[in-house]
């Protein structure tokens, strides 16, 4: 490569030399002090989010084992690890009371808090794939209108006794609310297709759909009996309560394969967060990404609210308090934000067990207790700048 | 590397008569090349064309021969870097982290330390490798430009488009960039194709200028002492104005506007 024609300019052609190794001629300078002290702060900068993300998981695990031990039958943290030990070993329980308190552990206590580990790790690692995806600070799970969709299906199920594909009757509301919260998720894939695909056109189609399931959802919830009314109202709430053993593998089989897909996503992720023109321009298909993700989104959503009723604030704020400490790239963010949603989710679940027991504050109310005034103070505090 | 525009229009959406047409366009060689026109006469469509984010309604543009309608976002982005006029994140991201976007690595799951290499390389050539961990919303328009055009840098593209890389910059950097194109379409046999509205630092350092003029035409190409003449610039921009001669290259003294 000659140097004829670079401009006389010593300082210009200096950095034109250098730059010569980036299109593959040697560089001339590989390491100085400049790009040590760079990959340096870069690597710090990683290792503090690598140190988030297992905070929150040990911490996770901490709280499951003392969830464990919480209830209106006593057991120790010492009992529990025993049971678990003894279970893990093959052990055949005798009847009586240590029956009884394998079950308590493995049939009651133990799905509630891996249901609040599922909802938490799927609402939050939804909720940094809507923002990104959509580019906007507000985007959550439920954005697309899921929820509405789900709870126009949970009170079809609830208030008229309509059982889609006529389930039996115990599993109607979960049935009904998934397959009603994927319509809005699939007009908006339609319509983007379509027409433009921008985020605004998805966001804004997004709450018309959930302005008329919402009007159907009032209109049905009018006529209804004041004992189905308290039903429906605790399934909008959102509780950890109402499922068992076997829809804890259920939700599994939809939560944990959505969000390692997301994960698989989130460098696409973080190309789509700077706009479409960019990002095409880097060799991502931002329409085509965005439905993906947005079908992704949706399943995994679908599957926690079925489940789990309305939480809300989780899928909106994890993410938030997470870009705090970790920053906003997403190939971290999903993790650490999934890791952050189930601690918050099953220490909201313990404190709304133990805060007026032996009545039991839902699951939805507490992670709003807690986390609003959580969230105030991380924005006061932290003065962050990462929302622009 | 060949680029090639073939009877090229594009009209948006909706709109009855196209924003460019009939554009007959052939970058074969590495050079500096500048696109000058009016405010509105369609120089984003056109750029925006060549890598695929408008898709021409008529004619085609290929790409070392081959179609870009047969070849994917991700194809073209092998040979294409694209620096858009204004970025900003919604979620600001480190400098580094924006400007490592652009590197193909970047889709894996770590960021190695020849990653981290290059992109201190691409920095330090803006000069903005101080900046390196500030977060990208907490920068100037200038400085984000600056990080605009480190991303297609680092691309490693064999064309380079460039759509206003000096319109937020103070006079000096204005300059610089444009020497830095200039001198990396020398060295590194790279075409770079940029939008100036700046008449002058355009003919200074461009090898070809292309103009566009009403409606969404190519009126124009040539070297800047064959294009930049007094009557080209006055019809053009419907503005009075004389062009001397600078160390042989046209430099335009702007007069009064006619109308507006």
């Amino acid at each position: 490569m000659s140097e004829e024609g670079i401009p006389d300019d010593p300082l210009i052609k200096d950095v034109v030399r250098k730059s010569l190794g980036i299109w593959g001629a040697p560089a001339e300078d590989n390491r100085d002090d400049t790009t040590n002290s760079i990959v340096d702060k870069y690597k710090k900068y990683v290792h503090r989010k690598w140190v988030f993300i297992v905070v929150c998981i040990v911490a996770t695990v901490a709280v499951l084992l003392l969830a464990l031990t919480v209830g209106d039958y006593p057991l120790t943290v010492g009992r529990c690890y025993e049971i678990i030990l003894q279970q893990i070993t093959g052990y055949q329980f005798p009847q009586g009371r240590e029956s009884l308190e394998a079950s308590i552990i493995f049939d009651i206590r133990l799905p509630r808090v891996y249901l609040g580990i599922l909802a938490g790790i799927g609402l939050a690692a939804a909720g940094v794939a809507m923002q990104s995806t959509l580019m906007n600070p507000l985007a959550d799970p439920y954005t697309t209108g899921v929820s509405s969709g789900a709870s126009f299906g949970a009170t079809i199920g609830i208030v008229l006794g309509i059982s889609i594909f006529g389930v039996p009757a115990q599993y109607t509301t979960v049935i009904n609310a998934f397959v009603f919260s994927l319509i809005p998720m699939l007009v908006i894939i339609v319509l983007s297709k379509l027409r433009n695909g921008s985020p605004t056109t998805m966001i804004m189609a997004g709450i018309a759909i959930m302005y008329i399931f919402n009007a159907f959802t009032t209109l049905i919830s009018l006529m209804a009996e004041p004992e189905k009314l308290q039903q429906l109202y605790r399934w909008t709430v959102g509780s950890l309560a109402m499922a068992g053993p076997s829809d804890v593998v259920v939700m599994a089989v939809f939560v944990i394969p959505g969000v390692i897909a997301l994960q698989f996503l989130t460098s696409k992720l973080n190309i789509l967060s700077t706009g479409d023109d960019t990002a095409k321009s880097l060799g991502v298909d931002a329409d085509r990404m965005r439905r993906i993700i947005l079908l992704i989104v949706a399943l995994i959503a679908a599957a926690v609210v079925s489940f789990t009723g309305l939480i809300g604030f989780v899928g909106l704020v994890a993410p938030h308090i997470v870009r705090i400490f970790v920053g906003p790239d997403n190939r971290f963010l999903l993790p650490a934000s999934a890791a952050f949603g189930a601690l918050l989710l099953v220490v909201a679940d313990l404190i709304g067990r133990v805060i007026i027991a032996p009545a039991q504050l839902e699951v939805g109310v507490v992670t709003a207790f807690m986390g609003g005034p959580l969230f105030l103070w991380l924005i006061v505090r932290k003065n962050s700048k990462v929302w622009g | 590397m060949t680029v090639e525009l073939q009877d090229v229009a594009f009209s948006y959406h909706g709109m009855d008569s196209p924003v460019i047409s009939g554009i007959n366009l052939t970058l074969d060689r590495p050079g500096l090349y500048c696109i000058v026109g009016p405010n509105g006469v369609g120089k984003s469509t056109l750029i925006k064309c060549i890598n695929k984010l408008n898709k021409p309604t008529a004619g085609r543009v290929l790409i070392n021969g081959w179609d870009t309608r047969e070849l994917s976002l991700k194809e073209v982005a092998r040979y294409i870097g694209y620096v858009p006029v204004t970025t900003f994140d919604v979620f600001s991201m480190p400098v580094i982290d924006a400007i490592l976007l652009g590197a193909k690595s970047e889709s894996k799951w770590r960021t190695t330390d020849s990653d981290l290499e290059m992109a201190t390389r691409v920095m330090k050539m803006l000069g903005i490798e101080d900046l390196a961990m500030r977060g990208f919303n907490q920068l100037s328009a200038g400085q984000h430009q600056k990080v605009a055009i480190c991303r297609g840098l680092i691309q490693k593209p064999k064309m380079l488009i460039l759509d206003e890389p000096t319109a937020n910059l103070d006079v000096k950097h204005q300059v610089y960039v444009t020497e830095l194109l200039r001198g990396l379409a020398e060295t590194s046999g790279v075409i770079v194709l940029m939008i100036s509205h700046d008449l002058n630092v355009a003919a200074k350092y461009a090898h070809e200028i292309i103009v566009m003029s009403p409606p969404g035409v190519i009126s124009k190409v040539g070297p800047p002492e064959e294009v930049i003449t007094e009557e080209l610039i006055s019809d053009l921009y419907d503005i009075e104005c004389k062009v001397t001669l600078d160390e042989g290259r046209p430099h335009v003294v702007l007069g009064s506007a006619r109308s507006i």
